[in-house]
């Protein structure tokens, strides 16, 4: 085996590949030629490391110097500098505390400090194509380990003790639906993975399967083993090009390595697993609907029970977990169940993992310890709020969970904890919104959401979050009555008791909410007429403070429906009955001269 | 049989394992109220009308779904859950549209007795409502998309029992739609025209092509000597439209309304349809016996045969040549008739009063113009005619004991029993044995055939030889059987009906709500009326009918004359069934 003296991480997750990655590491490979280092230092693709909103991302071993927004260019400078002459190129390093020369590695990185990564293990540290780079990080150990050491009952057993509960957004407890599954007596049983993530924002799956899809297949094995299934299907989106891509070289690679086929480790033990791609329905998330897509039928949910355990796919139990929660069964087989339950909360064990998004200067993915608080999540690791606003909400639970507010910051973030604030573990979707934020525009932005993934089986969704929707849009236009707040409390109520399905049950959660925690905002919205954040066009009008106008003239010159007028001198007016409130004037005002009158 | 114990609306009831919450309150005397639910056809849980509250469970449940299990404590009338099913039926009530005065269905919707029994007096969610085109292009059905209340039971009906499955959901949320494929027309697509949708719709989304003012106006006519016949599952239906239990025999109110309704001559086409077993018969006896093409399968139903058009053109051949019997009742009227009343064909103009929608389209048929004239001109199903009986303000259950007009008034109970499953088969078996035998059987009931298994098969012997026999019903049966027959199981002779039942039970007939076809066999109930008339008949065998045995002593000589062949067969053609525009 070749050793290498150096190894060029560069992340190979679909953000950082957006923005050229791919280039970068043929850019290495083109600079480490011209140098004769081809020997000498090796260039992986790993999968995502979840500060997104940093990449291009390049990790350097053995410093472990992480270089973050990297340009093709800056290639040749990484390759001369620090490759050949061992000088770090301390403009691209993330990690700006290293005045002295003490800090540089990747682990003094404020982003990750406070972060545990259990499912994301190994991405960004091993290169997912190569099932020996998984071997290498203990991969496979953990089925080799229940196939050869422990019957089906102490599997499930070790699941339960470890107190993993369902990633994917019910927080069910996974050994108890293991055992569910277990003891349903048929002559075939299915293992299914729901890896079509569809929460807006949430990309957790994505970068698990990106990065390493080895973990999944694993456990999907050990799984298989376990509920006494030996076939299994992975429904992934077919929007996840790189993920399928992976995955499918990984079964192959599991295939020729005799880890997923017949026989596994010299047993009798077989398992196979396929593909499904599914066409981008939200609905196909719920896990009923994702089994009728599979069995080739309209994504729609069924009536529960028979719950999947007992009838599931093509009638037969099946057990069905998430991508992230597969992803932390390896670990816990390997390191034990006392080990994952000693992490955590009371009730919420181990970790998870946020895709953290909107007005928050680390944008990524972020793997915490159940427990950890908001505050933690939005400040320490996610480094604040851009511009200096300040925090007004997070969004948890993408459009199934609700928002939290300011003064729950310090709540810990676990699955009862945020039920009892309104919103929902989901699948880990954390968008963070700042003080220009209007509430009722946000709980309309998710109801589009829902109102667009209703499958349309049952009128409480199907009609139901389109009345809701007309009643927001009514308000936000400035049409609102007092009596729409209370039919948006009536439909909400009822949508929630009556909807066939996890979506349409969850629906209205948005507004309830956001009515629970801003319902100022939406009485400013009926009856004052007022949007204060100043996102409902509709009540709100540009001005130009007459005191501050120097009459340049510009903003006349970009405003596209030509309302505003003026002359030399004499301070410009906007004609607020012509004005399409589309901003340009005040983004263009070079004296900051135009304000949002709310 | 393995039972629970379960409480609800706090009564403690023993109820069978495998029921339902639904099924659990009906046996408590508990109504609750159901729309997208019908029994064994469509249980979706969709339209989330029965709701209840399960003790335990996180939201509310279908009760349509919803398994009983040991302890199970159910609510079915808190607060919470009428404010849910009042909410819902608001909300479909607000997409719905509610053309009630207009609407076909009034008084019998069950959409508008829903808003009633729930006491809906305000639609608190209005909004945005669908405006979508009619589909008025078939002969035989109407689609209104803007009443259809998605409930499914229409999609299931023709895709799981009929295996037609031309109409589905498409689109998703408030845009969804059911709708033939590429939004086409139903006239488009493989549609048989079954009519079994209509059947099943709660609202009047789906509806036949009203031909009333067709009628109407030919009664008006004076130049015109308009004749209507009656299909034999008409009489055992009818009297539902006007409050009669289901089964009723309304035989003579029904002949009684047609005559005040002005026609000239009230026919029975149960003598045509001694006709047929004597055309189909003797086909299938010549077939036999001179090594023809077998299985003979019947063509009575102009449903199966469009199914068989599309699906199954391998067996266009196996298809009796024999028309229909109204069909070929009609060519007879402008030949025959025509010719003994001393009447112009070209001023008879005749009205079929069918079960059918299907046979809307069959009369349309280029080949079913064997005079030069449309062997039929109108079509009317049972529905249809009710309505007329409605708008002349005849009392349809208070009328002059009437019957049949001659010449052609008399049939046979072997005509009657077409109008059930395994009729066709019965009474061709009654006339072909004896000819086989060449004397009178002592047993003419054969209840192998008779009954609502999906398939049924009959082993008959007669002049030596062993005659093998299968009936289906329901087009989802009759492929069944077909893969069968392609598999390599040998028959002589096969009947197919297109709709579950036979036409005791087809696309035109009056239509029960779901509270009444989930519990009672509409199929079963109407065909133990018809066997009750086959009873009491004087003649039960076609071939002992004086006015058939009359037809060919001074018309057609004898069955499968060349006239016979003229007029009262025909031919079928493949047809495509999504053809590239």
């Amino acid at each position: 085996m070749q050793i290498y003296r150096a190894h060029v991480l560069v992340c190979g997750g679909t953000g950082c590949v957006s923005s050229s990655s791919e280039k970068i590491m043929s850019e290495f490979e083109t600079h480490l030629n011209n140098n004769n280092l081809t020997n000498e230092v090796k260039v992986v693709k790993t999968g995502c490391f979840g500060l997104c909103a940093r990449g291009p991302i390049v990790v350097v071993y053995p410093e472990g110097c992480m270089y973050t927004m990297v340009k093709v260019e800056d290639v040749k400078e990484i390759v001369e500098e620090h490759l050949l002459k061992g000088r770090i190129v301390r403009r691209l390093l993330e990690n700006k505390h290293d005045d002295e020369g003490v800090e540089t590695s990747i682990e003094g990185v404020e982003f990750f400090k406070k972060q545990l990564r259990i499912a994301l293990r190994n991405c960004g540290v091993i290169n997912p194509e190569l099932i020996e780079e998984y071997i290498a990080f203990d991969g496979y150990k953990a089925l080799a380990k229940v196939l050869t050491e422990m019957t089906p009952e102490e599997v499930i057993d070790t699941i339960k003790r470890s107190g993993l509960r369902g990633r994917g957004g019910g927080g069910f407890p996974t050994g108890l639906k293991w055992e569910f599954t277990a003891k349903s007596q048929d002559d075939q049983k299915f293992v299914c993975c729901n890896a079509d993530e569809g929460d807006p924002g949430a990309f957790m799956d994505r970068s698990v399967l990106e990065g390493d899809p080895h973990s999944v297949i694993e456990a999907m094995a050990i799984a298989g083993y376990a509920v006494g299934a030996n076939q299994g299907y992975i429904y992934i989106r077919a929007e996840y090009p790189i993920a399928v891509k992976r995955l499918n070289i990984a079964i192959e690679q599991a295939k020729e390595y005799g880890l997923l086929g017949k026989n596994i480790f010299g047993t009798d033990f077989n398992f196979d697993l396929e593909i499904r791609l599914g066409a981008g329905a939200f609905v196909c998330g719920e896990e009923t609907a994702l089994m009728t897509s599979i069995e080739g039928k309209r994504g729609e949910p069924r009536p529960r029970p028979p719950f999947p355990a007992v009838k599931g796919l093509w009638n037969k139990p099946t057990l069905l977990n998430n991508v992230e929660t597969y992803a932390n069964i390896p670990p816990i087989i390997n390191k034990g169940a006392e080990w994952f339950a000693s992490i955590g909360t009371e009730k919420s064990k181990g970790t998870k993992v946020f895709a953290v998004g909107g007005n928050i200067n680390n944008t990524g993915l972020v793997e915490v310890p159940m427990g950890t608080t908001l505050r933690e999540v939005v400040y320490d690791i996610g480094g604040g709020i851009p511009n200096g606003k300040k925090f007004k909400a997070a969004q948890t639970g993408g459009p199934s969970g609700g928002c939290i507010p300011a003064s729950h910051l310090d709540a810990p973030i676990d699955y009862d904890s945020l039920i009892q604030l309104g919103s929902m573990m989901g699948s880990g979707g954390l968008i963070v919104m700042d003080e220009d934020t209007c509430m009722v525009d946000i709980a309309k932005f998710f109801l589009e959401f829902t109102v667009d993934e209703s499958c349309g089986k049952c009128p409480p969704c199907r009609i139901g979050t389109k009345r809701m929707l007309e009643i927001l849009d009514r308000i936000t236009e400035g049409k609102g009555e007092i009596e729409d707040i209370t039919k948006l409390e009536v439909l909400a109520k009822n949508i929630k008791a009556s909807a066939l399905c996890g979506l349409g049950q969850t629906a209205p959660n948005p507004i309830l909410s956001t009515l629970r925690y801003f319902k100022d905002e939406y009485m400013a919205h009926v009856t004052d007429k007022k949007c204060t954040a100043g996102v409902c066009k509709s009540m709100m009008q540009y001005v130009i403070n007459a005191d501050m106008c120097k009459s340049c003239g510009i903003c006349a010159k970009v405003c596209p429906v030509k309302c505003i007028s003026g002359e030399k001198k004499v301070p410009y007016v906007i004609d607020s009955s012509k004005c399409v409130k589309c901003g340009a004037c005040m983004e263009k005002c070079p004296f900051k001269a135009i304000f949002k009158n709310v | 049989m393995e039972t629970v114990n379960i409480t609800i609306d706090s009564r403690k009831i023993q109820v069978p394992k495998n029921y339902t919450v639904l099924e659990a309150a009906r046996f408590a005397n508990i109504e609750i109220p159901t729309l997208c639910f019908l029994k064994d056809i469509n249980e979706i849980g969709a339209c989330r009308m029965c709701l209840v509250e399960i003790q335990g469970a996180r939201s509310l449940q279908a009760a349509c779904v919803y398994p009983v299990s040991e302890g199970l404590v159910i609510n079915t009338q808190t607060p919470a859950v009428r404010e849910a099913r009042k909410v819902t039926l608001e909300l479909i009530l607000s997409n719905h549209d509610k053309k009630c005065l207009t609407c076909v269905r009034s008084n019998n919707c069950e959409l508008q007795k829903l808003a009633q029994d729930l006491n809906i007096r305000d639609i608190r969610f209005e909004g945005e409502s669908a405006k979508m085109p009619l589909d008025e292009i078939s002969p035989s059905i109407v689609r209104d998309p803007n009443k259809c209340v998605l409930c499914r039971r229409c999609v299931s009906m023709c895709k799981n029992v009929q295996s037609v499955a031309v109409i589905d959901t498409t689109e998703r949320g408030f845009k969804t739609l059911v709708t033939p494929a590429f939004n086409k027309s139903l006239n488009e697509v493989p549609c048989t025209m079954c009519g079994q949708c209509i059947n099943v719709c709660p609202v009047g989304a789906l509806r036949e092509k009203d031909d009333t003012d067709k009628v109407w106006e030919a009664l008006a006519n004076k130049d015109l000597h308009v004749v209507v016949q009656t299909a034999p599952a008409v009489r055992v239906a009818i009297g539902e439209e006007f409050g009669m239990p289901i089964g009723s025999r309304a035989t003579s109110n029904m002949v009684a309304a047609l005559r005040r309704l002005g026609f000239s001559k009230v026919f029975d086409t149960d003598t045509a349809a001694d006709l047929t077993i004597m055309e189909e018969g003797t086909e299938l006896i010549n077939r036999i016996k001179n090594g023809g093409k077998l299985p003979l399968i019947t063509s009575c139903s102009p449903g199966w045969i469009k199914f068989c058009e599309h699906n199954f053109p391998e067996f266009i051949d196996n298809l009796s040549s024999c028309k229909s019997p109204h069909e070929m009742f009609g060519a007879v009227l402008k030949s025959y008739y025509a010719e003994k009343m001393g009447i112009d064909p070209s001023k008879i103009f005749v009205v079929s009063i069918m079960p059918c929608t299907a046979k809307k389209f069959e009369a349309q048929r280029p080949e079913m113009s064997s005079t030069g004239y449309p062997d039929v001109d109108v079509v009317l199903t049972t529905r249809e005619l009710a309505r007329m009986i409605r708008e002349a303000a005849i009392d349809f259950n208070d009328l002059p004991e009437r019957q049949f007009d001659d010449p052609m008034g008399e049939a046979s109970g072997a005509g009657v029993i077409f109008g059930a499953t395994g009729g066709v088969m019965e009474a061709a078996l009654r006339t072909v044995t004896e000819i086989l035998n060449g004397k009178p059987s002592d047993n003419i009931e054969y209840n192998a055939v008779r009954g609502i298994d999906g398939v049924k098969e009959a082993v008959v012997e007669a002049g030596g030889m062993k005659i093998k026999a299968a009936v289906a019903h329901g087009l989802g049966n009759a492929r069944k059987l077909l893969e069968k027959v392609k598999n390599g199981e040998e028959y002589h002779f096969i009947e197919i009906m297109a709709c579950p039942g036979g036409c005791v039970n087809g696309g035109g007939q009056p239509i029960q709500p779901s509270s009444v076809r989930s519990w009672v066999d509409l199929r079963a109930e109407r065909a133990k009326a018809i066997y009750e008339e086959d009873k009491e008949m004087p003649i039960r065998k076609s071939h002992e009918n004086p006015r058939v045995k009359m037809l060919y002593d001074e018309f057609f000589k004898e069955p499968g004359s060349h006239k016979a062949h003229e007029l009262l067969h025909t031919h079928y053609t493949k047809r495509e069934n999504y053809p590239e525009e």
